[in-house]
């Protein structure tokens, strides 16, 4: 991105730097008042426990699968929704961005009542002998249920700002529809769709309502960091506000990463191999 | 191999027929807005037609009664827009060998293709580049390039030329001068200078439907529609043929030479040159028959003259004429044209 010049003429009233300033400091402080908060001689020994080790790596694996399983879901969905045109298209946007707004233990109890074992589908999965609600796989279902549409949303956005006159020419020089996708679609938007699933590993790792009701909270099974954190706040807030940092230093990293990714397109200096 | 196309779009009012001889180049020309990119969609394949049918050698490109239609990549007809659109990800190498890559060639056979368009059009030592590091002119090479490394059995050119500097666009006039011959290619352009120099024939589009066509000589020689006239910078009346000249439709007459095929009382133009036109202040100049009261439009230079607009008519004048004239979009003065320089012909 060309950095602005520090002589040009923003056009920003002054005040308005000061609503901004009261804007940042609603999110910043309650951080630093957590900070403030970190028995810092025990730190080390209380994100390092046993049971905080095994929720971080259970956290990390799970959201790194649903990750993976959202950009398996999403890139169609996302390309379907952009690209095509049939009936019913905007009621499957507006489905597909419904868990945005729902609230986590909606969908926790949804997904119970279709993967549970009176569920819809949970009926013939018991019978074939698969049991997914409270496992590790209703952890990483209820994670992907939540975090698609933040990467359905971004991919949709950079496929629409790509445009289709790139995938027209390629068309015209003898590429098949599958071709077009894997060497021009998908490389253009690869900012948008690295920056999707960025924002959605960071959703999946902040998972909690529906983890809580689909898949319980069985530590080293389903106790995910967010469940640890939960629980460690009723017998000891050390612990908990310690591994609320991590989550934080996580989120942070991962949402940093992300804004470093996302850059226009097409780049004049262009950046994928 | 000939091409045949034969389509209409009535939600665009796009009604086109044509056909090209195996080694042809057709020149589109036509006023904004008057169907010629869609033509070039719907014999890419971007764009479907909702009657017509339309043929490629022994490719059938589609027959809506047949309800055949061959999707873009299986057509054989490269097209090249007004922007280069290179892939802005991939090198320019990569870019030329893509549509061999994408048809099925190896590796290595791709990069030879596309090492052998890329000296074509003399641009070998921008290989490795990225797009985003050419200029407009050096892009729209590559681009050239890129399109014929498919060898397409027909190739479409949407002014190719448009989007370039003054200094960039000879050069590829001249490129595409060179690679075009012994194609099959359809070009839309609004330059004159394009279809004189890369088109055996021109086809003008107004209104989604074909007004005129023929040998690109011919048709600047003796334009027939007003758009020709226009690029052919010649003033064009229609109406009917006289004895003597032409009773045009707006209701006047003019004096002119016959050519050898008209025959009085049939439709007919007369065209005569701007720089044939005088203007006056008044009416009672000297003898010759024509002269036509007008009120100034527009005024404009036009190289070293000054072009008045009355109308569908024009003069050129020298800027010292123009200002003793004291001439202004407004003014009524009379347009005298000899009859010498007008030409009357068959419409």
């Amino acid at each position: 991105m060309p950095s602005r010049s520090r002589n040009g003429y923003t056009g920003v009233p002054p005040w308005i730097y000061a609503i901004a300033a009261a804007g940042a400091l609603f999110v910043l402080l309650p951080l630093a008042a957590m900070v403030a908060k970190v028995n810092w001689n025990q730190f080390i020994p209380l994100i390092t426990s046993q049971s905080s080790l095994t929720a971080l790596g259970l956290s990390l694996r799970t959201s790194a699968t649903s990750t993976a399983l959202c950009v398996v879901l999403g890139v169609p969905l996302a390309l379907v929704l952009a690209r095509g045109t049939f009936p019913g298209q905007r009621l499957l946007r507006a489905f597909v961005l419904l868990p945005l707004v729902l609230p986590p233990v909606v969908g926790g109890i949804a997904l119970l009542y279709t993967f549970g074992r009176q569920g819809l589908l949970g009926k013939s999965l018991e019978v074939a002998g698969i049991q997914i609600a409270f496992s590790t796989t209703a952890v990483v279902l209820a994670q992907t249920f939540v975090a698609l549409p933040f990467l359905v949303v971004s991919l949709e956005g950079a496929l629409r700002t790509a445009g289709t006159r790139y995938e027209a020419v390629a068309a015209t020089l003898g590429a098949r529809p599958t071709t077009v996708l894997r060497r021009v679609s998908i490389p253009l938007v690869l900012p948008g769709l690295a920056s999707g699933a960025v924002l959605s590993f960071a959703r999946c790792l902040g998972e909690f309502g529906a983890t809580l009701t689909f898949a319980g909270s069985l530590q080293g099974v389903t106790r995910t960091l967010p469940l640890e954190i939960y629980l460690q706040r009723e017998t000891d807030a050390d612990a908990a506000v310690a591994l609320s940092l991590v989550l934080v230093a996580v989120a942070v990293a991962v949402v940093g990463l992300s804004y470093r990714r996302s850059r226009p397109l097409p780049a004049k200096e262009a950046t994928s191999p | 191999m000939t091409f045949e196309l034969n389509a209409t779009l009535p939600a665009r009012n796009f009604d086109v027929s044509l056909a090209l001889g195996a080694t042809e180049t057709v020149a589109i020309l036509g006023p904004n807005g008057a169907g010629k990119s869609t033509l070039l969609g719907i014999i890419a394949g971007l764009l479907r037609p909702d009657t017509g049918r339309s043929a490629l050698g022994d490719t059938t490109l589609f027959d809506t009664d047949a309800g055949v239609f061959t999707p873009p990549h299986q057509r054989g007809t490269a097209l090249l827009a007004q922007e280069p659109l290179l892939f802005p990800h991939l090198s320019v190498l990569e870019n030329v060998a893509f549509g061999p890559r994408a048809t099925g060639a190896s590796r290595r056979e791709a990069h030879h293709t596309a090492d052998h368009w890329l000296a074509e059009v003399d641009a070998t030592e921008f290989g490795q580049r990225r797009p985003g590091q050419l200029s407009g002119g050096q892009a729209q090479r590559i681009a050239v390039a890129r399109a014929l490394a498919t060898n397409p059995d027909l190739l479409l050119l949407d002014e190719p030329m448009s989007a370039l500097d003054i200094h960039a666009a000879p050069l590829l006039r001249r490129l595409l001068k060179r690679v075009l011959a012994g194609r099959k290619a359809i070009i839309i352009t609004h330059d004159v200078l394009d279809a004189l120099m890369l088109a055996d024939r021109v086809i003008v589009i107004e209104n989604g439907h074909i007004t005129e066509q023929g040998p690109t000589r011919d048709v600047l020689a003796k334009p027939r529609s007003r758009f020709a006239a226009g690029l052919a910078g010649l003033n064009l009346l229609t109406g009917t043929i006289t004895d003597d000249g032409l009773a045009s439709d707006d209701g006047r007459h003019i004096a002119g030479h016959l050519d050898g095929n008209s025959t009085p009382g049939s439709p007919g133009v007369a065209a005569f040159p701007p720089a044939a036109v005088s203007i006056y202040p008044t009416a009672e100049h000297g003898s010759p028959r024509n002269a036509f009261q007008v009120t100034i439009t527009d005024l404009e230079p036009h190289g070293d003259l000054i072009r008045a607009r009355a109308g569908n008519l024009s003069a050129d004048v020298t800027p010292a004429a123009s200002a003793d004239l004291g001439l202004t979009p407004g003014s009524t003065v009379y347009f005298v044209i000899k009859a010498a320089a007008v030409t009357v012909y068959p419409a």
